[in-house]
């Protein structure tokens, strides 16, 4: 059968099984767009090119299946690179297809040429040239494969417009011949018996759960590894929901903005078992203070992490699932031979204690105050239909959001950690109403995220894609304006939006939105039940909050975790967090 | 501090376009220098080898080369001992030699080893091959005539043959 290159990559697309795919065509992709009126495929027609991005992986975050965003070539192909590069720190499987100018011009500086793959190269976990049609099915199978398995990631395909236009024999690939390529994915059963040993072993022990876990789809198995040995888990910003926040054994968010027990219990503990997380230096702070007296079992299927930043005890490469499946087999055969495990009793009350006396904490604010973010997040929390997935930018409202909500399922919190993408948060909540559309997905943005991919609300409009957006207005880049705050003696240098323009609510409805502004607190659960109700349109609220508040507690940038800042209110007490 | 050496990687991968600079740019990113590369097809015509030397401490290369690894265009990389490997580079360099002193010149490439490939009144272009460090000597003493240009190859190794095999400090198995 005699298709042309245009043909052989959309059918190829269809048999990679892809329902949906983000983009915008233009020149060099116009061949593409063409066979795109056959297909099953849907395309939803974004804005701006990076929105297409964040939508695919918005998909992926809540779907598992790989995000694909199609543009043409030059500027949309460099409008592609943040989320790229997103994707890649966040391993979020994702297949990009963008547009070249013809083989014959490739070099020449023609209109609308950039050298995609050299651009892209860093921000990928590969890219391909396509310079033959023949090889298009081939090279879309392996963009799949390699996307998909391993520690996943984005892949982008560059086409030349006569490789679209070209015709060629088609066929689809068995399998894929890459001898480069091999993931391990079953741990070392030599390591894996050791690190059993360990943990029974251990006094003070904590499961450090990152991405990874969800990624490996391995939230049951970790359930299983918690409760058989009764150890505590953290759950990393890239892990919110992969171990329910009402289970008795989980504490919560780390890191630099994480709770004082979690962070602490990471501090003082004997033995860290690191399930897919990477060491982030938003986990460790000053790396040497890190953890002082813990041994480390690693377990992540990228090698490269292993001893990247702290040198582990046990490494163990593979799969998240797998190796914790295997590892809570080991520990069940270990006790069924007599061995106990250590008391960790005096450990779980010191744990308890800390919890007590150190929960999440804010001022409410006194009647006629400006509203406080923390409240509009927990009336938006406990009025969420069930399976609500959240979605944040980066900031302040970030933190508020991945500390304040109360993540019980696995794939319900999609966020940029690694690459902090400002404006993530709009378009990655429209990629993940369409890949989960029977889902609620509340989006929490900032007032300076907003404004970087608000007009993707068009799209959603356009496309019918209901989906809610809560802007935790402060008229402040926050965050920044936090560190200024407290590092720069309140010098506050170009962190002030405005309070008038834009108006977020004729933005809204501009937009095809709803558009509501909440003032004060009794506005605030009104508006919500409103934006709940609504389900033929996106919404937008632009909650009006108090431009003071920080983030807390607070881990200063490059000091020990040790050295956490409390919320003012349990500053006192600090010195009983040993 | 680990001591700052010569490393010399061994790396086997798919011969196809955009290989060489997905890896050198990996050394790049990092601001390390790479000190010498030499790449072409290896046993099989589907793979190149790429011999890379670098001036790196020893924790950096390890999670370079495991960086490395993650390329799938990368088959396999071996880090080779100096000390249990076989080393062999080319030079090549055009010297002047005025008639006088063309017999001094062409005793040294004589003693050496090395070729004439080619006289001028009063330049001589020599080749040597051999390990680099003799190739090091060779160009010292060069140097003395007054070298007009030089180009080496950048050196190209394999594990050493012998019953005590070469310490193949060889990654085996694939990663993501």
């Amino acid at each position: 059968m005699k298709l042309t290159g245009a043909q052989a990559l959309i059918k190829s697309l269809e048999q990679e099984g892809v329902e949906v795919m983000f983009g915008l065509p233009g020149g060099c992709i116009l061949p593409a767009y063409d066979p795109l009126l056959e297909s099953s495929i849907r395309h939803i027609l974004v804005r701006h090119e990076q929105g297409a991005g964040h939508m695919a992986e918005g998909y992926a975050h809540v779907t598992g299946r790989p995000g694909v965003a199609m543009v043409t070539s030059g500027p949309a192909a460099t409008n592609l690179v943040t989320p790229l590069c997103d994707a890649y720190m966040d391993s979020i499987p994702m297949v990009a297809i963008t547009g070249q100018v013809p083989t014959s011009a490739i070099g020449t500086d023609a209109f609308q040429e950039c050298d995609t793959v050299g651009i892209t190269r860093s921000v990928t976990k590969h890219n391909e040239l396509v310079m033959s049609a023949q090889d298009l099915p081939r090279i879309i199978r392996e963009a799949f494969h390699i996307a998909t398995t391993g520690r996943p990631g984005p892949v982008l395909v560059d086409v030349p417009k006569d490789v679209l236009q070209n015709t060629m024999e088609w066929y689809w690939p068995d399998s894929v011949d890459l001898p480069g390529y091999k993931p391990t994915t079953k741990g070392h059963p030599r390591q894996i018996r050791e690190a059993a040993k360990m943990i029974l072993a251990s006094e003070r022990p904590i499961l450090y759960c990152g991405g990874g876990i969800l990624k490996a789809r391995a939230a049951d198995a970790l359930r299983e590894l918690a409760e058989l040995t009764q150890i505590h888990v953290v759950t990393t910003l890239m892990a919110r929901g992969a171990f329910p926040d009402s289970h008795p054994l989980c504490l919560g968010m780390p890191g630099m903005h994480g709770n004082a027990t979690a962070v602490t219990s990471m501090q003082k503990a004997d033995l860290l078992v690191a399930l897919g997380a990477r060491f982030d230096d938003r986990i460790t702070g000053k790396v040497s203070a890190f953890a002082p007296e813990a041994k480390i079992i690693h377990v992540d299927i990228d090698p490269a992490e292993q001893g990247k930043v702290r040198r582990p005890d046990v490494p163990i490469v593979g799969d998240c699932r797998l190796v914790i499946e295997e590892l809570v087999r080991e520990i069940r055969n270990l006790l069924d031979a007599g061995t106990t495990q250590a008391d960790t009793s005096a450990w779980r009350s010191r744990i308890s204690g800390w919890r007590e006396q150190f929960p999440l904490a804010y001022e409410q604010s006194e009647p006629g105050d400006a509203l406080k973010p923390q409240f509009c997040l927990e009336r938006l929390r406990d009025s969420a239909p069930e399976d609500t997935i959240l979605v944040s930018g980066v900031g302040q409202h970030q933190m508020w959001s991945s500390q304040y909500w109360r993540f019980e399922k696995p794939y319900s919190w999609v966020n940029s950690g690694g690459l902090g993408t400002m404006g993530f948060s709009v378009p990655a909540a429209i990629g993940a109403k369409v890949g989960r559309p029977e889902s609620t997905v509340w989006a929490i943005d900032g007032d300076g995220c907003f404004q970087m991919t608000a007009q993707e609300l068009v799209t959603a409009s356009v496309e019918r894609i209901p989906v809610k957006v809560a802007i935790l207005n402060n008229s402040y880049l926050g965050m920044v304006r936090q560190w200024q705050e407290m590092f720069y003696d309140e010098r506050y240098s170009e962190v002030y939006l405005s309070q008038d323009v834009p108006d977020y609510v004729k933005w809204a409805e501009a937009m095809g939105c709803i558009g509501m502004r909440v003032d004060s607190p009794e506005e605030v659960q009104p508006a919500i039940d409103k934006a709940n109700a609504i389900d033929d349109r996106p919404v937008v609220i632009d909650f009006r909050v108090d431009a003071r508040e920080k983030v807390f507690p607070m881990v200063p940038a490059g000091f020990a975790n040790d050295d956490l800042v409390l919320p003012p209110s349990q500053m006192e007490r600090k010195e009983r967090l040993r | 501090m680990s001591e700052m050496q010569h490393h010399i990687l061994s790396v086997l991968v798919e011969n196809r376009a955009g290989v060489l600079a997905r890896v050198s740019s990996l050394f790049a990113r990092r601001g390390f220098n790479i000190f010498s590369l030499a790449v072409a097809p290896a046993e099989e015509e589907r793979f190149s080898r790429i011999t890379i030397v670098v001036d790196i401490e020893s924790s950096p290369l390890e999670q370079i080369t495991k960086q490395l690894f993650k390329l799938v265009d990368v088959v396999k990389i071996s880090e080779l001992d100096p000390r249990s490997s076989v080393e062999r580079e080319l030079m090549m360099a055009t010297v002047r030699a005025e008639p006088g002193q063309r017999g001094q010149v062409l005793e040294l490439v004589q003693i050496f080893e090395g070729k004439i490939l080619g006289v001028a009144e009063d330049q001589v272009t020599v080749s040597l091959d051999g390990h680099p460090d003799k190739l090091d000597d060779f160009e010292e003493l060069l140097r003395g005539y007054g070298i007009v240009e030089l180009q080496r190859t950048g050196r190209v190794a394999l594990p050493k043959l012998d019953r005590d095999r070469a310490r193949l400090r060889a990654v085996r198995g694939k990663v993501s």
